[in-house]
């Protein structure tokens, strides 16, 4: 049975007389204009939502701008100035980077481990993607809480079971690469299941006959992963990383409430796990309402992202040139 | 890279932004019944006490709602909250609580709240007592922004379980005669230490610390990291340092139990009996009975603080000048902070009047706690209230003292020494102070 794959309109007809009807230029006028139309609802909110106060943040971080005041002063790039020279700015640069770095490796790791463990036959295969997914779903606030708990210092049940193995209790909130490990826990145990589930859905698109071709030239498992899986998954991973750098770098409410009590905005006593959106948050919101100088820090958190961003994408692109198999002659896999 | 990663990102960004439409349509506002009903929203943090009165006064007018937000809340969470809604000039309730420490910020943009004297609050005056008046004060004299609430006078609370079992005396009266300066709290505490309870003395350094600041700071000039032409006096100011010192030595004495205040663990640390003492500012009665829970009932009482004197806390209630009911709203701030209202708030919840009226009456001179082994906590507290020696706050004052609160923190963790600490506590503080 053959496919029909040309999803184009069947042509025209030849229009009957040499001026247009007014039907005609109608659907001309429709043809032209109604995909913009179709579309417009998206960049419409994204200029609402999206653009205006991305716009808006920088026309604020030129200003001196007591939030409560009402008169801001125009005071040019000096936010962005005294920012560049703060050194509790650039330690929350470090605490988001090194944080960043804790969660998203062995998380797209794991994801992608996890993905192709679910690929094979299981029992109770759907159960299994789905189950996956479970932490996701959880609220951030109740999962950051109940972590909280977990890593208390004295009532805590991590350090519980590290006294029973004879390991002293850790400072899990005011040590600084503790703190890290604790928050980046977190943020993998939530992430994992749902980077697995996108990975999974890249594989099952991968056709199954590379595989059997590589399992016939004698390629085990492992070589087959690393050598069709990973290479095919490439755009796929690339859309991950992407995500998670977002994500990661704009991790907020993990750390917040990772810590609680007064000042838990400064992420510990000495700012261990302050983010850099919570530095935003303690300067344009308590104590300082100082809402300019957030603004610049929220600006910089921008070019951050975009910078990591582009980094992320040369590193895999390099990566899988090398590693790419010749599919180039197998057009429209046939199945 | 393929094609399918940007519709990817399209796709994402579009249930987005769906999420955004649906998510955006919430809002705040207070809605004017069909009925005639006139809905009045009360922003607190803390304990209050005021649903008593609340009833009280919902039945003595049928055509007024009363809705209290953010009961049992942490000052920390409340205060950003109150800014960003005067900021963006919706949201707020029709009377929010200011806290003393915020007082001045709050009051330096008067125009986002009611003038209380266009209502005529001036004749109120004498209800007050005359330093809380002032704090509602603008510096002009030309604005009332709020009403007193309470004052924060001093005790310290112990536990008479833990007391006992480190064999010092469990009576209130022999345990004040223990402290009456604060090198004898230290001494006592060594004492506690050495009988191995199982607790630490005291909850937190930087709650004692807070206590010992406005302490010095009331006995000497009456002001503490700013003076009175709001210059930062953090490093000059003795009050300070000698503050400071006193804390070092609590520190090394190895007393505290480290629970970071307001946090879990220093929940935890209520109902697990962790600590057999902590600083004790009127409200903070009603904070231990809510963290302690009702198993406490009788475990805990109150002694006098050490050193002399001091006051920590105590709120205004204002009327942001966005409330759609403003002359509603004024009349129940009068009734709430008349002296009526502050007995019946401390009959309930415990935040001592500011109405010298009120400390004179005898439902509050002759009041015990039950809580705390029928403490008489209306003369402990009401005494020292009238002659009260208030600490100015300067127009920083939450950001300095939150430095100078986590310097003494990171040297109760052991990360820094105290003189390094000492040093971060200047340093910090003056940056804090040129945000």
């Amino acid at each position: 049975m053959a496919l029909q794959l040309d999803a184009r309109p069947p042509a025209t007809p030849a229009p009957r007389g040499t001026r247009p009807s007014r039907a005609g230029r109608l659907s001309r006028i429709d043809a032209k204009y109604s995909p913009y139309l179709y579309i417009a609802p998206f960049f419409v909110i994204f200029a609402i939502f999206g653009a205006w106060p991305l716009a808006y943040t920088f026309w604020v971080s030129l200003h001196d701008w007591d939030l409560l005041g009402s008169n801001p002063t125009f005071v040019g790039a000096d936010n962005y100035t005294r920012l560049l020279a703060d050194s509790d700015f650039w330690h929350s640069v470090v605490n988001t980077l090194g944080i960043f770095v804790l969660s998203t490796v062995p998380q797209l790791l794991a994801a992608l481990w996890l993905a192709n463990l679910l690929n094979r036959q299981l029992r109770m295969r759907t159960g299994w993607r789905m189950a996956v997914l479970v932490p996701n779903v959880t609220s951030t606030a109740a999962v950051a809480i109940v972590f909280g708990v977990l890593f208390g210092r004295e009532f805590g049940m991590v350090n519980w079971l590290l006294d029973l193995v004879g390991v002293d209790g850790i400072e899990w909130k005011s040590n600084r690469f503790a703190s890290w490990v604790a928050i980046s826990t977190m943020v993998d145990w939530r992430w994992t299941g749902y980077n697995a589930l996108i990975f999974l859905a890249a594989m099952q698109a991968i056709p199954r006959d590379l595989y059997e071709a590589a399992a016939i030239d004698g390629a085990n498992r492992a070589r087959q992963f690393w050598t069709i899986t990973v290479p095919l998954l490439k755009p796929t991973i690339i859309f991950c990383v992407i995500i998670s750098n977002i994500g990661g770098l704009q991790l907020f409410t993990e750390p917040r409430l990772f810590h609680s009590g007064t000042n838990a905005i400064r992420g510990g006593p000495m700012r261990e796990s302050q983010t850099m959106t919570m530095y935003m948050f303690e300067n344009a919101f308590a104590p300082y309402y100082n809402f300019g100088y957030g603004s610049a820090v929220a600006w910089l958190l921008f070019a951050l992202i975009a910078i990591v961003a582009a980094i992320n994408v040369l590193i895999i692109r390099r990566l899988g040139a090398g590693a790419r198999p010749d599919t180039g002659k197998r057009k429209g896999g046939s199945r | 890279m393929g094609t399918f990663p940007r519709h990817r990102l399209a796709a994402v960004a579009l249930a987005a932004t769906g999420v955004l439409l649906v998510t955006g349509g919430c809002g705040g506002g207070d809605e004017a019944a069909g009925d005639g009903t006139i809905t009045l929203t009360v922003d607190v943090f803390g304990q209050f006490g005021y649903e008593q009165l609340y009833q009280q006064y919902m039945d003595a007018n049928p055509n007024i709602k009363i809705v209290e937000r953010g009961t049992g809340g942490n000052l920390d969470e409340y205060s950003p909250k109150l800014t960003q809604w005067l900021a963006a000039g919706k949201g707020a309730g029709d009377i929010v609580a200011i806290e003393e420490g915020l007082m001045v910020e709050y009051k330096a943009n008067p125009d986002n709240f009611v003038n209380l004297l266009d209502h005529g609050a001036a004749d109120l005056k004498g209800n007050f007592l005359e330093w809380k008046w002032n704090q509602g004060l603008t510096a002009d004299g030309q604005k009332l922004i709020g009403l007193g609430t309470d004052v924060g006078g001093m005790a310290m609370c112990y536990r008479t379980d833990l007391f006992d079992k480190a064999g010092l005396p469990t009576d209130r009266e022999q345990v004040s005669a223990l402290w009456p300066t604060w090198e004898d709290y230290i001494a006592t505490g060594e004492k506690f230490k050495a009988a191995n309870t199982g607790a630490s003395f005291l909850d937190a350094a930087t709650n004692t610390f807070n206590t010992i600041v406005l302490q010095t700071a009331g006995n000497a000039q009456g002001y503490h990291y700013y003076d009175t032409s709001d210059n930062l006096v953090v490093d000059t100011n003795p009050a300070v340092k000698q503050a400071w010192d006193i804390t070092m030595n609590i520190i090394n004495a190895g007393l505290s139990g480290k629970y970071g205040s307001w946090s879990e663990e220093w929940v935890s640390a209520f109902k697990q009996a962790k600590f057999a003492t902590i600083a004790c500012p009127a409200w903070m009665t009603g904070v231990i009975e809510g963290n302690a829970g009702p198993e406490a009932k009788g475990k805990w009482d109150i002694a006098r603080v050490p050193g002399n004197g001091g006051n920590w806390g105590g709120s205004h209630l204002a009327v942001p000048q966005q409330s759609k009911h403003k002359d509603e709203a004024v009349k129940l701030v009068k009734f709430l902070t008349s002296a009526e209202g502050h007995i019946g708030a401390f009959k309930a919840k415990g935040p001592l009047p500011s109405s010298p009226q009120a400390l004179d009456d005898p439902a509050i001179t002759e009041a015990t706690n039950a809580y705390f082994s029928d403490a008489p906590v209306g003369r402990i507290f009401g005494e020292g209230a009238k002659t009260l020696k208030p600490v100015y706050m300067g127009p920083k004052n939450q950001a300095v003292r939150t430095e100078v609160e986590n310097a003494v923190r990171t040297v109760e963790l052991g990360q820094r020494t105290p003189e390094q600490g000492w040093q971060d506590a200047v340093d910090n503080a003056k940056k804090a102070a040129a945000k």
